[in-house]
């Protein structure tokens, strides 16, 4: 074997190794990490979200290492079933729910983001909550008379809601940025 | 149509039908008129009792809605939707108090007559030089689940009123002169069979126009989904693309033989399932070793056109050493469109 067959086969086997490491290289995470028991924060909203209910609610999950959960709270009117599809509804919540979800991976917040309905607000908000658990309840209240929960229905939810919550009125000045057509001021 | 024509009797037939079938069915306000045909339809239904309130001297009967909520059957009988009430009630009119019975959850059955339509008000006035002052909104007969018409000729109701079918004889007569002459009649008859066609024709526009178009299209679009948040981002996006197709939509997840979940994982199951009926997709859940053979047999079941898929979330040892979900789901559905969502998380901008 003359020398420059041991430089070939050096080379080949470096290459060799090289074409492996690559190769087998694991990925970077694809997932924001979330262990089993997160914490989970709710924000419940229909309509439209004001942003500043937003950045709020990404905040508190974020100091918390939760997992925010944005829901979009859909009426089923009385003369559907209540187990019928709503597809004109879905579609103005889904752009919103896209643009909250987009927000809150954007500040490196796991998000698991539902769509719920019921015949009321507050009774979809009910059944959400008799299903799964939450933490904490991040509940948007009205600014300038619009968006958010009402008067009766944060009164609601403040003697109902089976955790911790936290209802967060924006400042009345600015338009909220995040709205859909839906449940509009 | 216009009093008489038996919108009672048909409202007592389909509520004794209704009981027949095993549905909870109570009369919550019932005006037989005094005819023995209608009360003794009515016999064996239950009936809640009634609010007697005074007026003056007047004792009068209202609809009790409080004791109709309370009992809470499956289906309310609820005579004249147009009436007004007594006053003081709660509410001015019955149909306000059907609306509170609705809000309950509560199927209502009604009866009313064409000339209260409020938008046909004019219009009867100027047929019948009557002006109807008990009308209920247009939207009432918009939002009904369905709208049934009890028709009758003219001559067949003019019949039954001389039989005192419909009103005592001494008043039969006065009412053949004026309200129940065969040319207003006529009209009224003409009214209703026109504003029940439109609604039909409404109906019929949305109902089968869009089964049509699926049709022409035929596209069929299948969600690959697991247990887990980022899987209703997946549905979601399926679902647009659903849309914009005018395709059905189909979300399936395959579960590995004896896989138990966890807590965590039970519950995006649940939230998968409950988001599949918000968005009228059919939730499958299938069994298999095999996810990519599997999932080969529901495209081929369901007649898949579109198949969207997560980012694969395999590491790059088991994609060179088993291959890539996506690369075995293209090699082994030919034809059918291979979509991979995206995790909003792997983009650059993602964390701060």
């Amino acid at each position: 074997m003359s020398a420059l067959d041991v430089v070939l086969i050096v080379v080949a086997a470096v290459c060799a190794v090289a074409l492996v490491s690559v190769v087998l290289r694991r990925r970077p995470p694809r997932r924001l990490p979330v262990s089993a028991s997160a914490r989970r924060v709710l924000v419940p909203f229909s309509g439209q979200l004001n942003e500043t209910v937003l950045d709020a609610a990404i905040r508190i999950a974020r100091a918390e290492d939760a997992v925010l959960v944005p829901a979009y709270l859909l009426i089923v009117p009385l003369r559907y079933d209540e187990d019928s599809p709503l597809k004109d509804e879905v579609k103005m919540a889904m752009p919103l729910l896209e643009a909250v979800e987009h927000a809150a991976l954007r500040a490196g917040v796991p998000v698991d983001a539902r769509i719920e309905k019921g015949r009321t607000l507050t009774h979809a908000l009910r059944r959400l909550w008799e299903v799964e658990r939450f933490d904490r309840i991040v509940a948007p209240a009205p600014v300038n008379g619009g968006g958010g929960f009402t008067e009766k229905e944060l009164a609601w939810l403040l003697a109902h809601a089976p955790t911790e919550t936290l209802v967060l009125k924006p400042m009345p000045t600015g338009p909220p940025r995040i709205r859909s057509a839906g449940r509009a001021a | 149509m216009a009093a008489g024509v038996g919108k009672t009797y048909r409202m007592l037939q389909e509520g004794r039908q209704a009981q027949a079938e095993g549905r909870d069915v109570v009369i919550g306000y019932l005006e037989p008129h005094d005819r023995p045909e209608t009360s003794a339809l009515a016999e064996g239904l239950e009936v809640v009792p009634r609010l007697r309130t005074e007026h003056g001297t007047l004792e009068l009967e209202e609809m009790d809605v409080d004791a109709v909520i309370r009992r809470a059957p499956e289906l309310a009988l609820i005579d004249e939707l147009a009436h007004t009430n007594a006053p003081g009630m709660r509410n001015e009119k019955r149909y306000q108090d059907i609306d509170e019975v609705l809000a309950a959850g509560i199927d209502v059955i009604s009866t009313v007559n064409v000339q209260h339509l409020e938008s046909l008000n004019d219009a009867i006035a100027e047929l019948t030089d009557v002006r109807v002052r008990e009308t209920f909104p247009d939207r009432i007969l918009e939002e009904a689940d369905e709208v049934v018409l009890v028709d009758l000729t003219p001559e067949a109701l003019q019949e039954r009123l001389r039989a005192g079918k419909v009103y005592p004889r001494d008043r039969a007569e006065v009412a053949l002169q004026n309200f129940f002459r065969a040319d207003r009649l006529s009209s009224l008859r003409e009214l209703a069979l026109r504003e029940v066609a439109e609604d039909v024709e409404a109906r019929r526009q949305s109902l089968v126009l869009d089964p049509l178009s699926q049709q022409a299209v035929a596209e069929r679009v299948l969600a690959l989904v697991t247990p887990e948040p980022r899987s209703q981002r997946i549905l979601r996006r399926a679902w647009r693309s659903a849309e914009r197709l005018g395709s059905q939509i189909d979300a399936v997840w395959v579960r590995r033989p004896g896989q138990q979940l966890s807590e965590e994982e039970q519950v995006s199951l649940a939230a998968l399932r409950r988001l599949a009926i918000v968005l009228g997709a059919h939730f499958l859940e299938e069994e298999g070793e095999d996810l990519v053979a599997t999932v080969r047999s529901v495209v081929y079941e369901r007649g898949t056109t579109y198949v969207f898929v997560g980012t694969p979330d395999e590491s790059r040892r088991r994609e060179v050493l088993r291959g890539s979900l996506v690369s075995a789901l293209v090699r082994e559905l030919p034809g059918v469109d291979i979509r991979v969502v995206a995790n909003r998380a792997d983009r650059p901008e993602s964390v701060r």
